[in-house]
């Protein structure tokens, strides 16, 4: 078992008093929160964060941890001297009840004892909790259907009470049709029941992956489409990228930047399903070379256009 | 009951719509908290439910997930209600505007 440094866990130093260390625990748990963070690891620093709180904001265990010293190296190992609390008291079960703790063995061995006995109440029975998660696909996913590895922490208790973190891998299928912001109920896969109470249910909210080309707006799928002055200006015939794979598309002679060609039908997969909306971007030809400079400087001269002709500044 | 859950078989769950609905008592059961938590939710006007009264209110879908952020935020953050309630809008506006 590894000795855990409280103190570096928060960044304070051993001599920070009750206040400074009660600051730097809050402004860590803001940054790493798992419903507001965004860092890669916010779940198991938040863990930690909330391990070296729980012991270093009640004296009596911060003085009996500091009592352990600090020289104790990965190398060596940790176990708890033999006389360890003796002469203390700890209080009660850590704070926040209902929040499934799972703290280290470390913690466990040293101030395991004082949790509350929470094993499973005689002849109480209880619905387990649900579960909620979010789960990233790809909007292919949603044309194609698809079946997905999910992994999550959850909180499980063994059969002696203890509060153990395991690691889930499921797998999911995701169904056709599937829109952001829509949920899947996997049920029974939440919580475990207590006594002969059922488990919970997990719901899983659906988030589709940031896309290169395409954007979602509910069933509808907006894609930006680059083309040539000559072909927006001509009229063309061109291959496109859809979800459901590439397709010919017309280019109406005449066509404005931004113009939207709405391919019905093509959007997200359903009974009425959403529409693709194809919006035109004209990308101008660089005038790198001597050629190119010339046919624009020709156009300059042949073609009378005055894109700022409704401005009024002539 | 344990090997059935951890299974390596494909699950295939329920698909349930933004707009779908939920009971008061189905909401405070799956979130695990009090009817009087969701009062107050409501009174601070983080959840909008429909219906007249409290025994015809009706939650969205997304309200599962709200109550148990406000309730994370509180616990784990020492915010208040009115706190939780404006990190939760903020939230919502950065999720918008990543999408």
């Amino acid at each position: 078992m590894d000795y855990k440094d409280y103190y570096k866990t928060l960044g304070v130093e051993r001599k920070a008093t009750q206040d400074e260390i009660k600051r730097a625990y809050r402004k860590l748990a803001r940054k790493y929160h798992p419903d507001v963070s965004k860092e890669a690891d916010a779940e198991l620093k938040f863990k930690d964060l909330g391990e070296a709180y729980e012991v270093l904001k009640d004296p009596e265990k911060r003085v009996a941890y500091d009592q352990l010293g600090s020289d104790w190296n990965s190398q060596q190992g940790f176990r708890p001297p033999p006389d360890w609390g003796a002469g203390f008291e700890f209080h009660g079960a850590p704070q926040g009840a209902g929040r499934q703790h799972d703290f280290s063995d470390f913690f466990e061995s040293l101030f395991g004892q004082a949790r509350g006995s929470g094993g499973p109440g005689r002849g109480f029975h209880m619905q387990g909790e649900d579960h909620h998660a979010k789960i990233l696909v790809n909007l292919e996913d949603s044309f194609h259907g698809a079946s997905r590895s999910i992994s999550l922490q959850m909180p499980d208790v063994t059969p002696e009470g203890h509060v153990v973190s395991k690691k889930r891998t499921l797998k999911v299928s995701i169904p056709k049709g599937i829109r952001q912001g829509q949920q899947i109920r996997l049920s029974g896969q939440g919580a475990k029941g207590r006594g002969s109470g059922k488990a919970g249910d997990l719901y899983l909210e659906i988030e589709f992956n940031a896309h290169r080309y395409y954007r979602v707006e509910g069933a509808d799928v907006y894609l930006e489409l680059p083309v040539a002055p000559w072909e927006a200006a001509l009229g063309a015939s061109v291959k496109v990228p859809t979800p459901s794979g590439a397709i010919g598309l017309k280019i109406p002679a005449g066509s404005k930047a931004g113009k939207k060609l709405r391919l019905k039908g093509r959007g997200i997969p359903a009974k009425t399903p959403g529409d693709l909306y194809v919006v035109l971007q004209i990308v101008l030809p660089p005038a790198d070379d001597e050629k190119s400079r010339e046919i624009y400087r020709r156009m300059q001269e042949e073609i009378k256009f005055d894109p700022r002709a409704t401005m009024e500044v002539a | 009951m344990s090997d059935e859950r951890y299974s390596e078989r494909t699950l295939t769950g329920e698909v349930l719509n933004e707009s779908d609905l939920v009971s008061l008592a189905d909401l405070c059961r799956s979130c695990t908290v009090e009817t009087e938590t969701i009062t107050t939710l409501v009174a601070e006007g983080i959840l909008d439910p429909t219906g007249e009264d409290i025994e015809h209110w009706r939650f969205t879908i997304g309200s599962l997930r709200r109550v148990k952020t406000v309730i994370h935020l509180q616990r784990d953050l020492g915010v208040n209600l009115a706190g939780a309630a404006l990190a939760l809008e903020l939230l919502d506006r950065i999720a918008e505007m990543e999408r």
